[in-house]
């Protein structure tokens, strides 16, 4: 087996994450041939294998940012291993002396490869299953003194067992050569830390451990690979954001009444000021104005109004929070973020459209602090950017309630008897039923209508 | 003291003009395999795509703002791509750069090179008198009306591919496709910025930045 690394990619480069495995469990791989992309910085780059093999295992999933030189992944080089469990189009077994190459030029060529002690090596006779070989590298056995009783004197699972009771039983005879190869290789790697809020920062170089998930997907990958056939679905393991969000998603409609109620507004007002002035607004501030601040302007208007809507639910009390912490969804490449815009109550249409432009362009960097996602008291997802004209959003706990904005479109209406042409958008108000009656619901979402719709406020 | 004499390494520049984005890749592609074999000098290749939204390896769909289908209606195609950085836009009035560059023959650093292509549109905007920099965080060239220009990168066995795109006259009505509005720094472009260079100006200027960061003796083909 030979470690596969994270390679340095530059001087100033301290850490990488793996994006793609190009190769999968048990899938051959040639030296020099891709077996994985790593992406820093807006780069992608592919890393050949360092040496031809079999992929052994993946240590580190895609989506997971590490330090440099941190192993993972391992191929299986060949050397040593049986030739009735070779895949028969498995490439001949490179001497393991040739596999560190310093002057080769490819980039994880250029990177040390450490070589897996020699007590690890699966010198049997007769195929193994890959239940038999994960229990012999999770035991650290060498399979070799193992005696088989299975067909064609094939190692079980069982003959396995007895051999470890037995091992236990003569501590003194087996450890000393296969003790360091069970410590370099078993010893698990300290869980990675668990993020507060869901926002993925890069961990720190040192703390760069693979996710304790890895155990649970080898069994699938190892059974497609033990049939030999195309899987027909591909498994691609959860980003640590993508299941912090599905256990919020879910813990949220279990915990909350969901109602959504919608309110068409006129935005026609605002519209026409915003095209006014967002010449002026964008030379004079540098970001461009949107109708959000608008929106959110009338929403702490609204909330001041209706403070139950500013509130959560603490067993049989309600907590009504002094401060109007407005959480914003902002997508992400690969999820989404709610960072907040801490006394929004404070700020003019200006001040909004600053914390907007700013919270979102450094969540998509990956930048903001922890306690700015934190604390939010009321969200607003603005799902009309992506054209959607109302949706049924779901509260963000453990707040109750949250405000969707579609998109604002010219549309004919009817305006004294004729017809007129109006940019028009729906407000669409998901509540939590338990705590928020559907009369309160939708007079706090005429409050917001009635602001944006006569809105009197100067911009610039 | 004598000076020292040493051979600046040849680049050879190519101006395309306007290829749609699927030839352009193949096209790379095909310098990239030539590249690696020690064929060809690096490139550096100038082209136009008609209107394209390409989305990086690392891009997810919700980050793309509207149906594929929609992008059609629209005469945008769609492609999925293997460079870094998520979804862009690319149209007429764009300046879109492909270098195939062998880094091991300038630095062995990719964030180094992303750097070095920053520095070479922040130095030919500066020909038209334009302030362009960084921001921390997030790759591109940006002015303080917004980002004019975009990087994403591709490296194979340290050779690079895909690269930059400026924007130098594109009509940025089209950048609604892909950015939430109101939920980003805008985008904005040389003309947006007074600035009325025609493409050939700009190409020279990119080319002469080029030529000066990466210290490579350009040769136009």
């Amino acid at each position: 087996m030979i470690d596969v690394i994270m390679p340095q990619m530059g001087e100033s480069i301290v850490e990488g994450t793996l994006t793609k495995w190009l190769k999968k469990p048990g899938e051959s791989v040639e030296r020099d041939e891709p077996l994985f992309e790593i992406s820093t910085d807006k780069v992608d780059t592919e890393i050949p294998s360092p040496v031809a093999g079999t992929l052994g295992e993946i240590l580190v999933q895609e989506g997971t940012t590490v330090g440099i030189n941190t192993v993972v992944g391992r191929i299986n080089d060949g050397a040593g291993a049986p030739a009735a469990a070779a895949p028969p189009a498995a490439p001949p077994p490179v001497a393991k002396a040739a596999a560190p190459a310093p002057a080769a030029p490819t980039p994880a060529a250029a990177v040390p490869v450490t070589v897996e002690p020699a007590a690890m090596a699966e010198e049997t006779a007769g195929p193994l299953s890959p239940l038999v070989r994960k229990m012999a590298r999770e035991n650290g056995i060498d399979l070799s003194q193992v005696r088989g009783t299975g067909a064609g004197g094939r190692i079980t699972k069982q003959d396995l067992e007895a051999h470890i009771d037995g091992r236990s039983a003569a501590p003194a005879q087996a450890a000393p050569a296969q003790a360091p190869a069970q410590q370099a290789y078993v010893a698990p790697p300290p869980p990675p830390p668990v993020p507060q809020a869901v926002v993925q920062q890069a961990p720190p170089a040192q703390q760069a451990p693979p996710p304790p998930r890895t155990q649970a997907v080898a069994p699938v990958q190892e059974q497609a690979h033990f049939r030999g056939e195309a899987p027909a679905a591909r498994v691609e393991p959860m980003s640590v954001m993508r299941q912090k969000i599905a256990e919020h998603m879910v813990f949220s409609k279990r915990t909350s009444a969901h109602v959504t109620t919608v309110h068409k507004v006129d935005m026609t007002r605002i519209a026409k000021m915003r095209d006014r002035v967002k010449g002026e607004f964008q030379a004079r501030h540098g970001f461009s104005l949107t109708f959000l601040p608008f929106v959110m302007r009338a929403t702490t208007a609204a909330l001041q109004a209706y403070p139950l809507l500013n509130s959560s639910i603490d067993g049989t009390n309600i907590i009504y929070h002094r401060d109007i912490n407005l959480g914003m969804a902002v997508a992400l490449e690969n999820g989404l973020i709610v960072p907040v815009i801490r006394n929004a109550d404070e700020k003019n249409v200006v001040g909004l459209q600053r914390s907007i432009a700013d919270l979102a362009s450094r969540a998509r960097s990956r930048q903001l602090r922890p306690d700015e996602v934190q604390a939010g008291t009321f969200s607003i997802t603005n799902f009309g950017s992506f054209g959607s004209v109302f949706a049924t959003p779901i509260i963000n706990q453990p707040q109750v309630a949250v405000l969707g904005v579609g998109t604002v479109e010219k549309v004919p209406v009817v305006l004294d008897d004729a017809i007129a042409i109006r940019s028009v958008c729906y407000l669409a108000l998901t509540f939590d039923h338990r705590l928020i009656d559907g009369a309160l619901g939708d007079q706090f979402t005429q409050k917001v209508k009635s602001i944006l719709e006569n809105w009197s406020e100067e911009v610039l | 003291m004598p000076e020292l004499v040493t051979a600046t390494a040849a680049c050879e520049l190519r101006d395309l003009g306007r290829v749609r984005y699927a030839e352009a890749f193949v096209l790379q592609q095909q310098f990239v395999e030539r590249r690696k074999r020690g064929e060809i000098p690096d490139q550096l290749l100038i082209v136009e795509h008609p209107h394209v939204v390409t989305m990086g390896r690392n891009a997810h769909d919700e980050n793309l703002l509207c149906a594929p289908e929609l992008l059609d209606r629209a005469g945008i195609e769609f492609h999925r791509t293997d460079r870094g950085g998520d979804v862009t836009y690319h149209g007429p009035g764009q300046i879109v750069g492909y270098p195939i560059f062998d880094l091991r023959e300038w630095k062995r650093d990719v964030v180094a090179y992303v750097r070095g292509v920053e520095q070479v549109l922040i130095d030919a905007l500066a020909e038209f008198g334009i302030a362009a920099g960084r921001e921390a965080g997030a790759t591109g060239v940006w002015t303080e009306q917004g980002k004019i220009a975009a990087i994403g990168v591709h490296i194979s066995r340290w050779v690079t591919s895909h690269g930059f795109a400026l924007n130098v006259a594109t009509d940025l009505n089209y950048f609604r496709y892909i950015v939430p509005c109101g939920l980003t720094k805008p985008v904005t472009s040389m003309q947006a910025l007074g600035c009325q260079a025609d493409r050939d100006q700009v190409v020279a200027a990119v080319a002469r930045s080029f030529a000066r960061v990466f210290d490579r003796e350009l040769e136009k083909l």
